[in-house]
């Protein structure tokens, strides 16, 4: 064997001994940060919001869902509004009603058939949400969402939450606070209702409370003939 | 009697449209600038009308940059010898027109600078996704179509080619119209129907835009079009316009026998607001009525009438997608059919939306690119029709 031979086999081995040991620590790190309690489809998050309980006027998921994600919470055409009271009164009957409308967390959401780069996307938990990295601000989500549950970010935004992180130029909605799920808390909606009138829950988990309501309460699915199979259901509607 | 030679004239009006043209599209170069700077909130688009005027300055450009290739469809496929000899031209503001569109349709995107991450992240589900295919596709193909035209050694290759660019624009019109068909909760859009009726859209939209550019061109070069030829071409126009208003008439008609659709119908052709104004007065009467007259009415039909037609069309296109992206935008969208809804976010309220200046900057920006971009063509390269002696086919 050459000399040759050898010395380019010594550089080899200390090249790929280098790279190793540079990469290693990386590895490990990412274990670190992604090991504990990977996202599961075993899990399906979702709402059950009982009308009868929430108060017309009361404005609260709203301004904890606001201060929880950093938005402005100005009326505005142009503002960004996650969740907002709708009151209905059926035209036939008279009957009134008021409750909150925010993303329904769809189980076939049309926002993600339609972006095209795959910004909006639904994690393995049934939540649906953006990726502000990939969103091109086409706003299609927008026109294919039924409920009008997203926000397009018309100007540069300030004080931003760290956990939420939001940019100009892209679209927004509810994230079901995901952030909070992730540590293991309800979202902040769910949190402020002091009336329970908004029961947060894990709808595939047959001993879960939201579960075991939806199983002996009437609910329905908002524009249910559209097949969509939200995540959120209403009572009293 | 002037000094000059008569081109010396002609230069200089060239130059001097070319310069109008330049700066037409540097206004529009600004109101992007402006739109990158401050964000949205300084046009009149929101959160209930996403979608504005940029959006009917680009699909305009861009349907009719598919209507116009007809005119070479039917030379290459269907072998008339009259349309042969226009297809070039008609591939050139096809071409044109298509740059114009797509330029409109990036700079208004939230954020212009990741048009990569479209490119490059493809959700297949997604007919915006199939679009960036089809609308490049769409380019590079007609590029090829011409240079089989302009180059002799190519000319096997012109059918082919003619062939490939015919199915190619079905389907990118029929992409475009799906734009609009999948939306599925929408009252204005989710219609079958919407993606056969953008084709027969692009076809007059198409045609007419080809009258005014071959009027012109004729002019200029003080030439003469064959009273034969113009005859075809303008029974073919008043043939597009009649359909597309026939597929007009049906979208409305449907719309009309269902329920939940009367509101909606009732909104756009008679109590709302600028909506039925533009659609009846703009779109079918200046875009659809006063055009047939000029075209099929004893003693008229003549080229100026056909120019008059063809510049009225185009303007009633406008005015139809207005009324269509808009107004379909402008109606409360129904989440609890049934019920009347009120909200801080507009919800049960018809939508208000002025536009600003900066979206017509942006869009007029996009018309000046299609416009300098056809007029440098003309000059350096022949587009001229050549007509042989007009034989009927």
């Amino acid at each position: 064997m050459s000399e040759m031979d050898i010395k380019r086999r010594n550089f080899l081995k200390t090249s790929l001994g280098t790279a190793a040991l540079s990469i290693a620590p990386g590895i490990l790190l990412f274990d670190v940060a992604h090991g504990t309690a990977a996202v599961s489809a075993a899990v399906r998050w979702g709402m059950l919001i009982d009308t009868a309980n929430c108060r017309e006027g009361c404005n609260d998921c709203v301004t904890a869902c606001n201060r929880e994600n950093g938005l402005r919470g100005a009326n505005s055409t142009t503002n960004a509004q996650w969740i907002r009271k709708i009151d209905i009164k059926e035209v036939s009957t008279g009957r009134q009603v008021s409750l909150p409308m925010m993303c329904q967390h769809c189980a076939h959401p049309p926002c993600v058939d339609v972006c095209p780069t795959g910004a909006s996307f639904k994690r393995a938990d049934g939540i649906v949400l953006v990726d502000r990295h990939r969103c091109i601000g086409c706003r299609y989500c927008m026109m294919a969402c039924p409920y009008k549950a997203r926000s397009f970010v018309h100007e540069a935004v300030t004080d931003q939450n760290p956990d939420v992180p939001r940019g100009k130029g892209t679209v927004e909605s509810c994230s079901l606070c995901v952030h909070r799920i992730d540590a293991g808390l309800k979202p902040a909606c769910a949190e402020s209702c002091t009336n329970k009138a908004i029961l947060f829950g894990d709808l595939n988990d047959p001993a879960s409370e939201i579960s075991k309501k939806i199983r002996s309460v009437a609910s329905v699915q908002v524009r249910a003939d559209l097949g969509l199979d939200t995540g959120v259901r209403y009572q009293g509607l | 009697m002037s000094a000059h030679p008569p081109m010396y004239f002609k230069n200089r009006l060239y130059y001097a449209l070319l310069a109008a043209g330049g700066l037409v599209a540097m206004v529009g170069a600004y109101g992007v600038y402006m739109m990158e700077h401050h964000g949205h909130v300084i046009t009149g688009m929101n959160n209930q009308i996403v979608w504005g005027v940029p959006h009917v300055f680009a699909i305009f450009l861009i349907v009719a940059a598919s209507g116009v290739l007809n005119v070479a469809s039917i030379g290459s496929v269907f072998g008339k010898t009259l349309y042969k000899a226009r297809a070039p031209l008609a591939s050139l503001l096809s071409i044109a027109m298509l740059a114009g569109g797509l330029t409109v349709l990036m700079l208004d995107l939230g954020r212009p600078d990741r048009v990569i991450v479209a490119a490059t992240n493809m959700n297949l589900t997604s007919v915006f996704a199939w679009n960036v295919v089809l609308y490049s596709g769409m380019f590079s193909l007609v590029v090829l179509y011409l240079w089989t035209m302009m180059e002799r050694r190519m000319n096997p290759y012109t059918v082919a080619a003619g062939f490939a660019v015919f199915a190619w624009r079905f389907i990118l019109t029929t992409g475009t119209g799906l734009i609009f068909a999948f939306l599925t909760a929408r009252q204005a859009y989710g219609s079958a129907l919407l993606p056969p009726m953008f084709i027969v859209l692009s076809f007059a939209w198409g045609l007419a835009v080809f009258h005014l550019v071959q009027t012109v061109l004729y002019a200029w070069n003080d030439k003469q079009l064959d009273p034969l030829i113009s005859q075809r071409k303008k029974n073919l126009l008043g043939i597009f316009v009649i359909a597309s208003l026939y597929m007009v008439a049906m979208y409305h008609l449907t719309n009309l026998y269902f329920a939940q659709q009367k509101g909606f119908e009732r909104f756009i052709l008679l109590d709302g607001g600028v909506f039925p104004t533009l659609f009846w007065w703009a779109y079918v009467v200046l875009g659809n009525i006063i055009p047939l007259l000029l075209i099929y009415a004893p003693g008229l039909g003549k080229t100026r009438c056909v120019f008059a037609a063809s510049a009225l069309i185009v303007l009633g296109a406008f005015a139809f997608l207005y009324v269509f992206i808009i107004g379909g935008q402008a109606y409360p969208l129904a989440i609890f059919p049934g019920y009347q809804a009120s909200s801080s976010f507009g919800d049960g309220q018809i939508a208000a939306y002025s536009p600003s200046v900066h979206e017509f900057m942006l869009g007029f920006g996009g018309l000046a690119i299609a416009f300098i971009t056809t007029t440098v063509s003309v000059r350096v390269l022949n587009f001229m029709p050549q007509d042989k002696h007009y034989i009927t086919d």
